[in-house]
């Protein structure tokens, strides 16, 4: 089992989403998770003022699947129509680890210093992710209200019962909701509004570019660990031409044994810091900004379905209104959907807004981090090659 | 893969100072199967219909574009002067600057006649600065006459590059493709390299045939075409594999020494090319960054013009530029991953096999002595018969054939006694020069990541700026 601790402090400040975890009233975070076989379970730790929880304090395990539990079921709410739904955290990915993982069960291999290493970074990765979905919803003045939130922070017990009912209940429902969204949004629904007009054009055309950035940046990423891992295997068969006893050469290889040891150290696990660092700035930023602005879009696409509704209702009490029959209550249904429309509009227009600046803020911090550890490690191996050049000079 | 290569004389021949090819000429090359996957079909160019004159003439075809051009220069090599008594070298201190360049394209192939530049102070040569045009056979029968004078002694010569089919077929494909262009700079490098661990081995360096392939004007063109086919190269491999394994007498080691350093050579020999895959790797790896940096240097564009906040769309533009120059960063770095360690890994992995050989050779030689012994045990056995036989004339032929077997047993003694010799000292100089060469290369190759990274440390430091005035 493999297990990571966060030591840093509570008020931690993720990269993605800043701004988090400011309320003191209701503060989450996500201090421990294990690995076990083919599961995650994350220690949820809750500490909280309102008097809505029963305890100020809470620490439950939930599993991956109790998240999108969560998520699925704000989405279908439909108070939450005309919010930005925090985008679900994906699935841990543990592929490559989780074979060795069974390995280990049965007492087979053991694992390598590096398969552990990658392992523990997929673990923080996806600790940061799941943890920056709660810490989304506590932070929204809605969402942290959320019935089934407390449940999820709270309820001592599985939570797998209720996700069983749940599915039941809405299974895959929105999902066509959406797709049938999607086309009236496309069919071109005449916006009159402006600005909506403009968030439109806008979240469509980046939507597709970042995710083509996130795409590329995997790419880039991953080819990165991959120079790293060959610069490991390269410094490892050279600490075994040097450390042989038996082979040519022996008496002068020993003077570099030293230097070889500093190099592995220099350009190897630099090279791996770097395309990690590169990693959780870049690539995991334009992972969940792909996400959220999926999110956005979804919200544009309830809105439009709004707008749709309302448009049919005018035509319903048109038609209504020429039988002379119920007219009172296409009246009404008009009214009603003339005010879901108008308030979809309205927090649309505060969440989109917001959802701008909270894009410019992160991209911002991200991306001064990434180039201050680029900077950091860069300089780092610069003074380790120079410290084994002189060695190898000097001799 | 063990296959003992070593040019092979035949058996009647074991004079040590020949100074011309008496043996039939070959070619020493070595197994480059696991190592060089393309390299591996070696077919005969030099075929009949591609004689002297060819239809197009040699045409300029590549300017020598590339990246980084390693020039090798042996005046790193610093001569220490506790060497061998044996040794016979100048005590000038060595200094010989050799440039292969100007890759010319002759018939089918890319990288055939080539400018060879020598500059020395040495007095073995006649003139300070030479500079004549050789073709790539004209290597390649250099090396083959060398290797014919004297693996048999015990020396290492170093091997030749190889012709690499497959880099010849992709040339034909594009004009001005990469991998052509690659394949140009390797053959030139490679030759560079080759020509100065020749003069650096102190034997070689006066050899007349390397002084009048590095000197004179016109070079004949003695080497037979046949030498150089594939299938020529082949039945010598074949043939000389064949003679270590029938040895029917398993040579009996007396000297320690020997037995630990072919058992350590061949240790070295599996390391070294594991490192050398790794290295392969690397720079495949390395080039896929490359590539995929690039790709992403432009889709961080495209994101940049999409973005509708102001200062992060400048932002995202300049992070777009950024990651564009590293990917040339990353570029150079491969060049220099490839020319200077996986090409010098790949070359050490061919001297050892030469190393390996001559180890053969003296087994070889061995056996020869052996057999001699045998010879003459037989006629002693003759003679003693025909002391009985009464036989006046044919007597008098077997005392002289027992002379005749006496002298030759004595010659083999002789010569199995100074190849052993030569190889010890060969091995020493090999062992040092070698490091020297490894280090020598290291050091430089660490200077190129350091330089990388100094680079990087601008274009972040450069940037860092912008990021911050996202407002």
């Amino acid at each position: 089992m493999t297990s990571i601790s966060e030591d840093s402090d509570k008020e931690k400040v993720h990269s993605v989403s800043v701004d988090l975890n400011n309320d003191a009233s209701l503060v989450i975070d996500i201090p421990d998770a294990l690995c076990e076989r083919d599961k995650v379970k994350f220690t949820v730790h809750t500490k909280t003022t309102l008097s809505s929880f029963q305890k100020p304090e809470y620490s439950v395990q939930r599993q991956h699947e109790d998240f999108i539990w969560l998520h699925d079921t704000i989405v279908e709410t439909e108070e939450y129509a005309g919010l930005i739904i925090p985008p679900a955290p994906p699935k841990p990915d543990f592929e490559g680890p989780r074979e060795k993982m069974h390995k280990l069960g049965e007492g087979e291999s053991s694992m390598t210093k590096e398969e552990y290493a990658k392992m523990k970074q997929e673990l923080e990765k996806t600790v940061q992710v799941h943890e920056v979905f709660l810490q989304r919803l506590s932070s929204h003045p809605m969402f942290r209200k959320d019935r089934n939130f407390q449940i999820f922070l709270e309820y001592d017990q599985d939570l797998t019962v209720r996700r069983k009912n749940a599915k039941e209940m809405f299974g895959g429902f929105f999902k066509n909701m959406v797709k049938s969204a999607d086309e009236v949004l496309i069919s071109g629904v005449k916006e009159v509004d402006e600005f909506f007009e403009q968030e439109k054009n806008f979240l469509l055309d980046y939507s597709s570019k970042i995710k083509d950035a996130t795409a590329k940046a995997e790419k880039m990423t991953r080819s990165h660990k991959n120079v790293a891992d060959d610069y490991n295997h390269i410094s490892g068969a050279l600490n075994n031409t040097a450390a042989d006893n038996n082979t040519a050469f022996k008496k002068h290889l020993e003077k570099c044994a030293e230097v070889f040891e500093k190099l592995r150290v220099s350009i190897s696990k630099v090279e791996d810091r770097m395309a990690s660092d590169q990693e959780l700035k870049l690539t995991e930023l334009l992972r969940y900004y792909t996400r959220d602005i999926q999110a956005a879009k979804d919200l544009l696409y309830r809105r439009a379905r709004a707008l749709a509704d309302y448009e049919n209702s005018n035509k319903a009490l048109d038609k209504a209104r020429l039988k002379g029959k119920d007219v009172a209550q296409a009246e009404e249904n008009q009214k009603q959907c003339l005010q879901k429309f108008d308030k979809l509009s309205e927090s649309g227009k505060k969440e989109l807004t917001s959802f701008k600046a909270r894009r410019v803020v992160a991209f911002r911090k991200n991306l001064i981090e990434m180039t201050e550890l680029e900077i950091k490690h860069a300089k780092n191996s610069v003074s380790l090659l120079q410290g084994s050049i002189e060695i190898l000079k000097s001799n | 893969m063990e296959s003992p290569e070593a040019a092979r004389l035949s058996a009647e021949d074991i004079s040590p100072s020949s100074n011309g090819p008496k043996a039939e000429p070959m070619l020493l090359d070595d197994d480059p199967d696991d190592l060089f996957a393309e390299a591996t079909e070696e077919v005969s160019l030099d075929s009949p219909e591609r004689q002297p004159i060819l239809s197009d003439g040699p045409s300029p075809v590549i300017t020598p574009v590339t990246p980084v051009m390693i020039s090798s220069r042996a005046d790193v090599f610093d001569r220490s002067p506790d060497q061998d008594e044996d040794e016979e070298e100048n005590r000038d201190t060595f200094d010989i600057q050799i440039s292969v360049s100007d890759p010319e394209k002759v018939g089918k192939d890319v990288c055939d006649s080539l400018s060879l530049c020598l500059q020395t102070s040495l007095s073995i040569f006649s003139r300070d600065e030479v500079c004549v045009k050789r073709r790539f056979s004209d290597f390649l029968g250099l090396h083959s006459k060398l290797a014919s004078k004297y693996m048999h002694m015990g020396y290492i010569v170093p091997p030749a590059p190889e012709k690499s089919i497959v880099g010849m077929t992709k040339v034909k494909v594009g004009k001005e493709d990469l991998s052509s262009v690659e394949f140009v700079e390797k053959r030139r490098s490679a030759l560079e390299r080759y020509l100065l661990r020749t003069v650096k081995h102190p034997a070689l360096l006066k050899d007349p045939d390397v002084l009048q392939f590095l000197e004179s004007s016109e070079l004949p063109r003695a080497v037979s075409t046949q030498a150089l086919s594939g299938a020529g190269i082949l039945r010598m491999v074949n043939k000389a594999a064949d003679a270590v394994n029938k040895m029917t007498i398993k040579m009996n080691e007396s000297d320690a020494w020997f037995e630990e350093k072919q058992q350590q050579f061949e240790n070295l020999d599996v390391q070294l090319r594991k490192l050398h895959a790794s290295v392969e790797s690397l720079v495949c790896h390395r080039k896929e960054l490359s590539v995929n940096t690039a790709s992403f240097a432009k889709s961080a564009a495209m994101l940049g013009n999409s973005e509708d906040h102001t200062a992060l769309s400048r932002a995202l533009s300049q992070l777009a530029e950024v990651e564009e120059k590293i990917d040339q960063l990353h570029q150079d770095q491969a060049c220099a991953d490839f020319y200077l360690i996986s090409e010098l890994l790949g070359d050490y992995v061919r001297l050892i096999t030469a190393v390996k050989g001559v180890f053969d050779q003296r087994m070889k030689t061995w056996a020869k002595c052996q057999d001699a012994q045998v010879m003459l045990q037989r006629k002693r056995e003759a003679e003693a018969k025909l002391q009985h036989a009464n036989k006046p004339d044919k007597l008098q032929q077997a005392k002289d054939e027992i002379r005749e077997w006496e002298g030759k047993v004595q010659q083999g003694e002789r010569d199995f006694e100074q190849i052993s010799k030569n190889i010890r000292r060969e091995v020493g100089r090999f062992e040092k020069d070698r490091v020297k060469d490894f280090r020598v290369v290291i050091i430089k190759y660490l200077e190129s990541l350091v330089h990388t990274q100094q680079q990087m440390i601008k274009y972040w430091e450069a940037f860092l700026p912008e990021a911050k005035a996202i407002a």
